[in-house]
C-alpha cells in the first residue's frame, strides 16, 4: 500500500517517521490496521526474539502474518480501548532502554504515545510510521469531546453537535487535532464538507 | 496614590470604563507609524512614574473587577487553570515572586509577613488575610499558582525549561487572545506558537526562544503585543468562541468608537529560582477607539498602522472583516502630521488634530 | 551588559576539605538574604588576580533553600591558569568579592520518577545541592560517586552518614569501578541520569547510556572547562574596529573584556552558548574546546566560543 504524503504544515502538526530496527534489549511494537505492514518491513528473527507486539486489526487482515514472525509476545486486541490496560501494564514493568515502535493510524500512534510519555519515555525517543487511514481524532475545543475517525472538514462534533472546522494544530496530551466552531461569526453558514486533504 | 477600584463588568452589559488616568497610562503598543513582528524585548526594570512599566506587577483601577471576572470564568470552566504535576514547585516560586513584589511595590494594599515557613498574606482590596505554610499545599485553599493568580491581574503561563526548550506546562489563562491552555498545555515553544503566521518564516521565534532561555534570576524582561477585541471582553477564549464570535459582526459606524477596543498585552518574563522555570505574565489592557483618539499622536499613528498592516496579520488577529470600517473611523483622526518616536502620548508636545 | 546580575559578598569561612579541595562560604555584604536557587546552579566568581580579572564558574553546593550563605568547593589546579590557585592562595576570611546570581545549566528534570547521579571527583558539588533539593520533597535518587582515594573523597563521609542507602562510593586506588552497564540496565522507565566529572567520565556515561537505548533527553551532563593556556595570537574585531592580542594565560573572551569590548557570556566554560561569535575571516587553525558548537560547526570555520577556544595562525577577524 502506497504511503500517504502529508502536505507541509504548521510546527504543531506531528511529523511521522519511518520505522527502523534499533538495538536494544527489549522492544514494544504497537500497531493498528495497515500498521502491521510497517512491522513486517523491519522484522528480523533477532529483533523478534525480544519484541512484544500489540496489534489492533480494525478490520484488516494482518494478524496471522505478525504471529508468524514469532515475536516473544503477541497480543491481538479488539480495539485500542480494550488494549490500553495491557499497554500500561507492559510499560509499568519496563526498564530504561526499551525501544517503542508505533505504527498505523494517527489516532493509534497518538494515544499510545500518550501512554509512553506518561511512563517516562520522551516523545522524541519513540519511533512512528503512519500507515492506512488518514482520518483524524479531533477534540472539540468548546465541549472538549473527542470525535474519532474524522475524514471531512467541517464535521459535526459527536458530543455537542456544533459544526467544527479541522485545524492542523495538534495536542500530544489529547492525542487529537483541534476542532473550532465554523459558523461562530455567521450562524448557520456551514461550508460544504470535503475531504481533509482535498 | 490610592487607587479607586471600578465596579464594572467585562461581559453582558459591558460596563467596563477607563478613567482619564487609565487612558493616559494605556500601553499604546506602536513605537512608530508601522508594525511588523520583532523580538522587541527590553529589560523590565521600572519605567516612568505612573506608567504600567513602573511596578513589577501593575495594579490598576480594574483590579477587583478583573479578579471577579476570572472567578466567574473558573466557575464555568476550571480547565482554564492547570498545572502538570512537576510544576508545583514553580507555582510556589510564582506565589513568592508576586507576594514579594506586590507587598514591596504597593505596601498600602498588600502585606507579606514571613516567619520561617509560616507566611501571612494580606490582600486588602480583596479582603484576604491568610496564614499558610510555604511549600505545603495542604495549607492553601488552591494550589499555589492558582491561589496567587486568582489575586493577580493578567494571564500567567508557567514554562518548564528542559533540553534547551521551553514547555508550556502550567498556566492560569482566562483573558487570552484566542488560545486554549487546555489544548496547548505540554507543548513546546514552537508548537504553541505554530498557528501564528509570518513570524516563523522570519525566524522570530528562534531568536525569541534563544533570548528567553537565557533570562536569568534577577533580570526580568518585557515586551508589548496587541490584538483587537469588539466589546471589552476579557474572556476571548476559543472555548467560548461560538458564543462571542458573533459580537464581531455587531460593529457599525455609529458604535465603533466605543465598541472597538485595542487589546494590548504587557508580557513580562521572570526566571523562577527554585524550579528554574520561567513565568510569562501576560497582562491585558483594553482601550476603546474613542478614548484612544483623545491622544492626537495615537489617533494619527493607529490609522497608519492598521492601514499598512499585512492582511495575513489582520486575519490572524481576527479583524480582517472589520478593517475597512476601522479605517473609515480612524482616518478622521489622521491629519498627516508627523508623529514623535516612542509609545508615550507626548500630550504636551504633540499638536492637536488639524482638521 | 554581560553575564548575570552581580552580588557583593564577604568570605566568612574557608575550610580545607582535603589536600586539593577547599570550601568557601559567602554571605551578602549588606546582610540581606541571598537569592534561593535550583540544585545544579553555578555562580561566577570574580577574582582580581594582579590586574587580570578572572571570572570562574563554580557549582553552588549549599542547600538551595538556605539563604543565609552560599558555599562552593574549589579544587586546586596546579597546571591551570591560576583561578583556582588564586582562590586557594590569595583569598582570606573577611575578603569582599563579587559573585553572579545563580545560573542553572544543569537543572533537575522534575518530571523524572528517579534521578540517577554519577559523579567523579569534584564533580560531586552540583549533586550536593540537588540532593538537598530532592530530600525536601522526598525525591527518588541514587548517587554513584567515584573518587581517587579515601583521602581525596570530598564529602564522602557526609553523604554516607546521611544517605547510607542512596550513596555508593568507588575508590580508584582500590580498583573499585562503577558497573555502568548493569547500573543503567536495571533502571525503571522515567529515570534520568546526570553525570558531572572529568570529560572521559562524561563521554563514557553518555555513550554507554545511548548504546543501551536511553533517550537523549534523559541523559544530563555538566562539565565546565577552564580556559587552557596557549600560544598568544592576534585578533581583529571588526565591529569595534580594534586589533587585540590574546596572551598565553588569558582567554579570547578575557582579552576582549580587557580591551573594553562588550561580549555576552554566562558560564565562561564552553557550555551555555552565550558568547558564540561569528568568524568573518581567518587564515590558520582553530582550537575549539567548547561543548556548545557541534562537529560540523567546529569544522565550518564560521563560529568560535571565545570563552574557551583559541586560534593559531596568521589572521582571525571576528564580528565583535
Amino acid at each position: 500500500m502506497a504511503k500517504f504524503e502529508f502536505p507541509p504544515s504548521i510546527l504543531s502538526r506531528p511529523v511521522w517517521g519511518r520505522l527502523e530496527a534499533r538495538s536494544g534489549k527489549s522492544h514494544l511494537m504497537i500497531a493498528d490496521a495497515e500498521g502491521a505492514e510497517a512491522i513486517l518491513d523491519i522484522a528480523t528473527p533477532e529483533l523478534m526474539e525480544n519484541t512484544h507486539i500489540i496489534y489492533i486489526p480494525k478490520g484488516a487482515n494482518h494478524a496471522d502474518k505478525l504471529r508468524a514472525l514469532a515475536p516473544a509476545q503477541f497480543y491481538e486486541g479488539p480495539s485500542y480501548d480494550a488494549s490500553v490496560q495491557r499497554i500500561r501494564r507492559v510499560l509499568s514493568g519496563a526498564h530504561m532502554g526499551l525501544q517503542v515502535y508505533l505504527t498505523g493510524t494517527e489516532s493509534l500512534m497518538g494515544q499510545a504515545m500518550r501512554e509512553t510519555s506518561t511512563a517516562g519515555i520522551p516523545h522524541s525517543a519513540v519511533q512512528t510510521e503512519h500507515r492506512g487511514s488518514v482520518a483524524r481524532r479531533m477534540q472539540c475545543v468548546h465541549c472538549k469531546g473527542i470525535t474519532e475517525d474524522v475524514e471531512l472538514d467541517p464535521f459535526v462534533c459527536s458530543h455537542c453537535g456544533l459544526n467544527l472546522f479541522v485545524r492542523d494544530h495538534y495536542s500530544r496530551r489529547h492525542a487529537a487535532y483541534q476542532g473550532v466552531c465554523v459558523d461562530a461569526e455567521d450562524h448557520g453558514n456551514i461550508p460544504e464538507p470535503k475531504g481533509i486533504y482535498e | 496614590m490610592t487607587i479607586q477600584f471600578n465596579d464594572e463588568t467585562f461581559r453582558d452589559d459591558y460596563s467596563f470604563r477607563n478613567s482619564e488616568w487609565a487612558i493616559k497610562r494605556f500601553p499604546f503598543p506602536f513605537h512608530e507609524d508601522s508594525y511588523m513582528y520583532s523580538v522587541n524585548m527590553e529589560q523590565h526594570r521600572g519605567g516612568p512614574a505612573g506608567s504600567v512599566y513602573e511596578k513589577r506587577f501593575d495594579v490598576d483601577e480594574h483590579y477587583l473587577a478583573e479578579m471577579k471576572d476570572r472567578a466567574l470564568v473558573l466557575d464555568q470552566d476550571p480547565l482554564r487553570c492547570q498545572s502538570l504535576p512537576h510544576m508545583t514547585l514553580a507555582g510556589w516560586d510564582l506565589l513568592e515572586l508576586i507576594m514579594e513584589c506586590k507587598s514591596e511595590d504597593y505596601p498600602d494594599l498588600f502585606e507579606l509577613h514571613r516567619n520561617g515557613n509560616t507566611w501571612r498574606w494580606v490582600n486588602k482590596p480583596m479582603g484576604i488575610d491568610d496564614t499558610f505554610t510555604f511549600l505545603d499545599e495542604t495549607t492553601l485553599p488552591y494550589g499555589p499558582m492558582e491561589y496567587i493568580t486568582r489575586q493577580a491581574q493578567g494571564d500567567f503561563a508557567v514554562l518548564d525549561q528542559r533540553d534547551d526548550m521551553l514547555w508550556m506546562d502550567a498556566g492560569m489563562i482566562t483573558t487570552q487572545a484566542d488560545w486554549s491552555l487546555d489544548f496547548d498545555i505540554g507543548m513546546n515553544f514552537f508548537e504553541w506558537h505554530a498557528p501564528v503566521p509570518l513570524a516563523h518564516e522570519k525566524g522570530i521565534f528562534i531568536r525569541a526562544l534563544k533570548f528567553l532561555l537565557n533570562i536569568q534570576q534577577g533580570a526580568p524582561a518585557r515586551r508589548l503585543n496587541w490584538t483587537m477585541t469588539v466589546n471589552p471582553l476579557l474572556d476571548t477564549s476559543p472555548e467560548n468562541y461560538h458564543k462571542w464570535g458573533i459580537q464581531k459582526t455587531e460593529l457599525s459606524p455609529e458604535n465603533i468608537g466605543h465598541k472597538q477596543h485595542l487589546r494590548v498585552e504587557l508580557q513580562t518574563f521572570y526566571r523562577l529560582p527554585r524550579s528554574n522555570a520561567l513565568v510569562f505574565p501576560i497582562r491585558c489592557y483594553l482601550c476603546n477607539f474613542q478614548d484612544m483618539m483623545t491622544m492626537p499622536k495615537w489617533g494619527r499613528r493607529l490609522h497608519r498602522v492598521i492601514r499598512d498592516l499585512p492582511d495575513e496579520l489582520a486575519t490572524y488577529k481576527g479583524f480582517i472583516d472589520n478593517k475597512p470600517m476601522m479605517l473609515d473611523y480612524l482616518s478622521q483622526f489622521d491629519d498627516g502630521q508627523p508623529t514623535s518616536p516612542g509609545i508615550w502620548p507626548d500630550q504636551e508636545t504633540e499638536p492637536p488634530l488639524q482638521k | 551588559m554581560s553575564g548575570a546580575e552581580k552580588i557583593k559578598v564577604k568570605v566568612t569561612e574557608i575550610t580545607p576539605i582535603n589536600e586539593l579541595v577547599t570550601r568557601f562560604r559567602f554571605t551578602q555584604i549588606n546582610g540581606e538574604l541571598l537569592p534561593t536557587f535550583s540544585g545544579g546552579a553555578h555562580t561566577v566568581v570574580e577574582m582580581d588576580d594582579g590586574g587580570i580579572t578572572r571570572l570562574n564558574p563554580y557549582s553552588l553546593m549549599s542547600d538551595p533553600y538556605d539563604q543565609s550563605s552560599y558555599t562552593i568547593s574549589v579544587r586546586r589546579d596546579d597546571e591551570g591558569r591560576g583561578g583556582s590557585l588564586f582562590m586557594h592562595n590569595n583569598v582570606t576570611v573577611g575578603d569582599e568579592m563579587t559573585i553572579s546570581y545563580p545560573v542553572n545549566l544543569f537543572s533537575l528534570d522534575l518530571r523524572a520518577d528517579k534521578h540517577l547521579f554519577i559523579a567523579g571527583g569534584i564533580g560531586i558539588t552540583p549533586f550536593l545541592a540537588q540532593i538537598k533539593q530532592l530530600e525536601r520533597f522526598n525525591g527518588n535518587w541514587e548517587l554513584h560517586y567515584a573518587c581517587r582515594s579515601e583521602a581525596l573523597g570530598s564529602y564522602v563521609n557526609v553523604l554516607t552518614d546521611r544517605h547510607p542507602n542512596e550513596t555508593h562510593i568507588y575508590y580508584d586506588d582500590q580498583s573499585q569501578a562503577i558497573n555502568l552497564v548493569n547500573l543503567l540496565d536495571g533502571q525503571p522507565l522515567g529515570t534520568h541520569v546526570y553525570v558531572c566529572g572529568p570529560k572521559g567520565m562524561i563521554n563514557w556515561v553518555r555513550k554507554t547510556a545511548e548504546d543501551a537505548g536511553w533517550p537523549r533527553d534523559n541523559i544530563h551532563y555538566e562539565e565546565f572547562l577552564a580556559p587552557q593556556p596557549g600560544k598568544p595570537f592576534e585578533v581583529k574585531l571588526a565591529t569595534s574596529n580594534k586589533v587585540i592580542q590574546v596572551g598565553e594565560h588569558e582567554s579570547l573572551l578575557e582579552a576582549m573584556e580587557r580591551e573594553g569590548v562588550d561580549a555576552p557570556y554566562l558560564c565562561r566554560g564552553g557550555a551555555c552558548g552565550q558568547c558564540e561569535t561569528h568568524v568573518i575571516g581567518y587564515d590558520g587553525q582553530f582550537i575549539h574546546r567548547d561543548h556548545w558548537l557541534d562537529d560540523d560547526e567546529h569544522a565550518s570555520g564560521e563560529k568560535i566560543m571565545p570563552c574557551v577556544s583559541r586560534f593559531e595562525g596568521k589572521t582571525l577577524v571576528l564580528d565583535r
